[in-house]
């Protein structure tokens, strides 16, 4: 089954949006005997293409395992966790890393930018890990670095780069080699309060498209308000959905 | 993907430059230790391969190695040149003899001065080998030593100039009369072409009575004070000015006593030096013999040559060299053979491969270490950036790749600048002619390879410790802070 077959697969939520996320039953646990955790005690979770999803509770309670299935780099003890009709419990390793090359971009708290490589370089990777030569894929990192505003850095280190501008970077070698499903970790939690309304402003408006679906995990309850789905867990459950309907919240 | 493992790998400079000076420093002391040791093998057989014009080397059945003299009766020398295939054979003989330097000194300064514009650097160059030596461990033990002048260091020289009637052991060759085959080659060792041997004087100087030719190095061993020192580098003194030194000497007609016989220096040759590092004398086999003690046999070893085949083909030397062997009972081996059956009696009968081994072996660990643990510590210390590009769907064989490129090109860097220091300190041991000095140092080819091994090796063990570090790793870390 290819990947476009399976898109068209997937099917309608109840809110007439595409299924991107569909979680039955996920559980994990951590360790054994006395050092067991559970991380996910049976999770049921649908999130869909065009909204912005976030993922919030509090410290410990999951969010992160959560996030790392759905990404396809951690795996589950049981369970389906299927992205646009794929289920990535039952998918091999090797499957999984070309899922993840495909399909994923990744944001992270610590931006996890290569010290080495330049705005434009490091925006790149997805594309050079997908096969292109340096050079087109530089050439098309920087047209997506100007789009998030950081077409005056391209040619900056990391180490040259504030915390707003190091996760514009990694929000543009998210969408560079334009995957369906963004999935972000506590995006905002390094960030002072300004600069994480800006970055979730430009996931917001740049990145949620009637195609993709982003996730967030975020405990950090000023930027709530920017998500379409809530997903409040506590101890490895998903204990409540919230609904926002439209994006005017603020 | 390769461009961005290798922006990884030089974006740490200190990193970078910490992994590339270890490997440096295995194959350095790889090369170099290697070098010393197989410079000073190939002294061990130095008069083997000083003697041109032979290919075949005939000697008493059990001699082990060049200096394991053991004399045969003159009459093998017909013998052998009754075999088949043999051209010709001559006589050498080889021994120990007792040079004794009658010299008065100051008689002798007289009659050999350096040019006068030297004078003044002559006076501080003596005035500094005559002085107690003073280096880094000197100077660390005036440090650990306070009271040095109670215990004053002796003299660089071998004895004082000071001295006179020093008896001193000579290495005594004496060759064909006639062929003089077995002697250094005859031409000038500087100047006109065609080039050889001889610093001052020429081998048919060997012709008059009482005469020797003695090698530069152990002439200025046996005379010293004589002006006969190394050419001065402050300031430089020209090719010319020293030949010109080393030419009046010889002009004074310096003489020695040879074991109780006059002999009279008449020319300077240029010898490879011996382990030993015994000045090197050169007489005619006739004269030889009146120098030493008269025996039954006398006759060490025979030179001898192969001769073309009846359909005019160049017999194998190691064919006659059978065929000899098989006729006269006598051994004989080609210059080769000889040159590795000297080696391999100081290789087997000497200490000296296992403590080079043992250089050679630490310099492989130290190495090992270093550079091993730099780059084990340069990937860990990445773990999260490849931990990073393996969540975003590098595969394992990809990152395995960038972290052998990476391994490669340092190993690469480490090879070439390791080998290229220890040919520099190579070079620099080399006198201004290109004569290697106290120091052997001779890099066959093979040692090259031997050396790649090494560092190859290292570089694979580096890298696989750190490949498998990487193939373990859940990318999951990088959701953890
Ligand atoms: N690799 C791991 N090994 C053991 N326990 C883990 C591991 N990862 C997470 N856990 C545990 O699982 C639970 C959930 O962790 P996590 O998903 O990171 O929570 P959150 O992201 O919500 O703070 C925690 O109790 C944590 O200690
Ligand atoms: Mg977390």
């Amino acid at each position: 089954m290819t990947a476009a077959e399976s898109t068209l697969e997937a099917g309608e939520g109840a809110s007439g949006l595409r299924t991107a996320v569909r979680i039955r039953g996920l559980s994990k646990h951590f360790g054994s005997g006395d050092q067991r955790v559970q991380a996910l005690a049976g999770i049921d979770l649908d999130l869909y293409a065009g909204q912005m999803s976030l993922i919030v509770g509090p410290s410990g309670c999951g969010k992160t395992t959560l996030l790392s299935v759905i990404a396809g780099i951690l795996n589950a003890d049981e369970g389906e966790a299927s992205i646009f009709g794929q289920d990535v419990v039952k998918m091999s390793d090797r499957a999984k890393t070309r899922f993840r090359a495909d399909r994923i971009g990744f944001v992270f708290q610590q931006y996890n930018l290569l010290p080495a490589l330049t705005a434009a370089e490091n925006a790149s990777i997805p594309l050079v890990i997908a096969g292109w030569r340096k050079a087109p894929a530089v050439q098309k990192a920087a047209e997506v670095l100007a789009a998030v505003g950081m077409g005056k850095k391209l040619w900056s280190l990391p180490s040259q780069l504030s915390g707003g501008q190091m996760q514009r970077v990694a929000i543009a070698r998210a969408l560079v080699h334009d995957p369906h499903l963004l999935v972000c970790d506590e995006p905002t939690a390094a960030l002072d309060h300004d600069t994480g309304i800006t970055v979730m402003e430009l996931l917001r408006e740049k990145v949620v498209r009637p195609d993709r679906a982003v996730v967030v995990v975020t405990h950090d309850n000023r930027v709530f308000h920017f998500g379409d789905r809530i997903a409040h867990m506590d101890d490895g459950r998903v204990v409540e959905i919230e609904e926002r309907n439209g994006r005017s919240a603020l | 993907m390769s461009w961005i493992a290798l922006k990884m790998l030089v974006g740490d400079r200190a990193k970078f430059f910490g992994i590339v000076i270890g490997l440096t420093f295995a194959a350095a002391l790889i090369t170099q230790q290697g070098s010393i040791f197989c410079g000073l093998m190939l002294r061990t057989c130095a008069q083997v391969t000083d003697v041109t014009g032979a290919d075949l080397w005939v000697m008493e059945p059990s001699v082990r190695f060049i200096d394991d003299a053991k004399p045969m009766l003159e009459s093998n020398l017909q013998r052998v040149r009754g075999v088949k295939g043999v051209k010709w054979a001559v006589p050498l003989y080889k021994g120990n003899g007792r040079a004794k330097l009658t010299f008065a000194p100051d008689a002798m300064k007289e009659k050999t001065f350096p040019p006068d514009r030297l004078a003044r650097d002559r006076e501080r160059e003596q005035a500094k080998q005559s002085a107690a030596p003073s280096n880094v461990f000197t100077k660390v033990l005036d440090l650990v030593v306070p009271d040095v002048d109670s215990a004053p260091t002796p003299p660089a020289r071998w004895y004082s100039p000071g001295l006179v009637n020093v008896i001193e052991q000579v290495i005594l060759l004496g060759v064909d009369d006639a062929s003089m085959v077995g002697a250094p080659p005859g031409g000038p060792m500087l100047g006109a072409e065609p080039r050889g041997r001889m610093w001052v004087g020429s081998l048919e100087d060997l012709r008059r009575p009482e005469s020797i030719v003695v090698d530069r190095v152990g002439l200025r061993k046996l005379f010293p004070g004589c002006h006969l020192d190394e050419p001065f580098t402050d300031p430089p003194e020209s090719d010319e000015a020293y030949l010109e030194r080393l030419r009046r000497f010889i002009a004074s007609t310096p003489e020695i006593e040879m074991n109780d016989h006059r002999a009279i220096i008449v020319g300077v040759c240029e010898a490879t030096r011996t382990f030993t590092s015994n000045p090197v004398v050169y007489t005619l086999y006739s004269r030889a013999k009146q120098f030493i003690p008269m025996e039954r046999k006398m006759l060490t070893y025979i030179l001898a040559k192969t001769a073309d085949d009846e359909n005019g083909a160049k017999a194998p030397a190691a064919v006659v060299a059978d065929r000899i062997q098989k006729q006269t009972g006598l051994g004989a081996l080609t210059s080769e053979a000889f040159m590795y059956r000297t080696i391999k009696y100081y290789l087997i009968y000497t200490g000296i491969p296992i403590n080079f081994g043992i250089t050679v072996f630490l310099g492989f660990l130290v190495g090992t270490a270093i550079a091993g643990q730099t780059f084990y510590n340069f990937t860990i210390e990445n773990i999260r950036q490849f931990g990073s590009l393996k969540a975003m769907g590098a595969s394992n064989s990809r990152i395995v790749g960038m972290i052998l490129l990476q391994a490669a090109v340092v190993g690469t860097l480490g090879y070439g600048i390791g080998v290229g220091l220890s040919t520099l300190f190579g070079f620099k041991t080399l006198d201004r002619w290109g004569n290697p000095t106290e120091l052997a140092y001779f890099t066959p080819w093979q040692l090259l390879p031997t050396t790649a091994v090494a560092i190859v090796f290292i570089c694979v063990l580096a890298s696989l410790i750190s490949v498998q570090r990487v193939i373990r790793l859940e990318p999951a870390i990088v959701f953890r802070s």
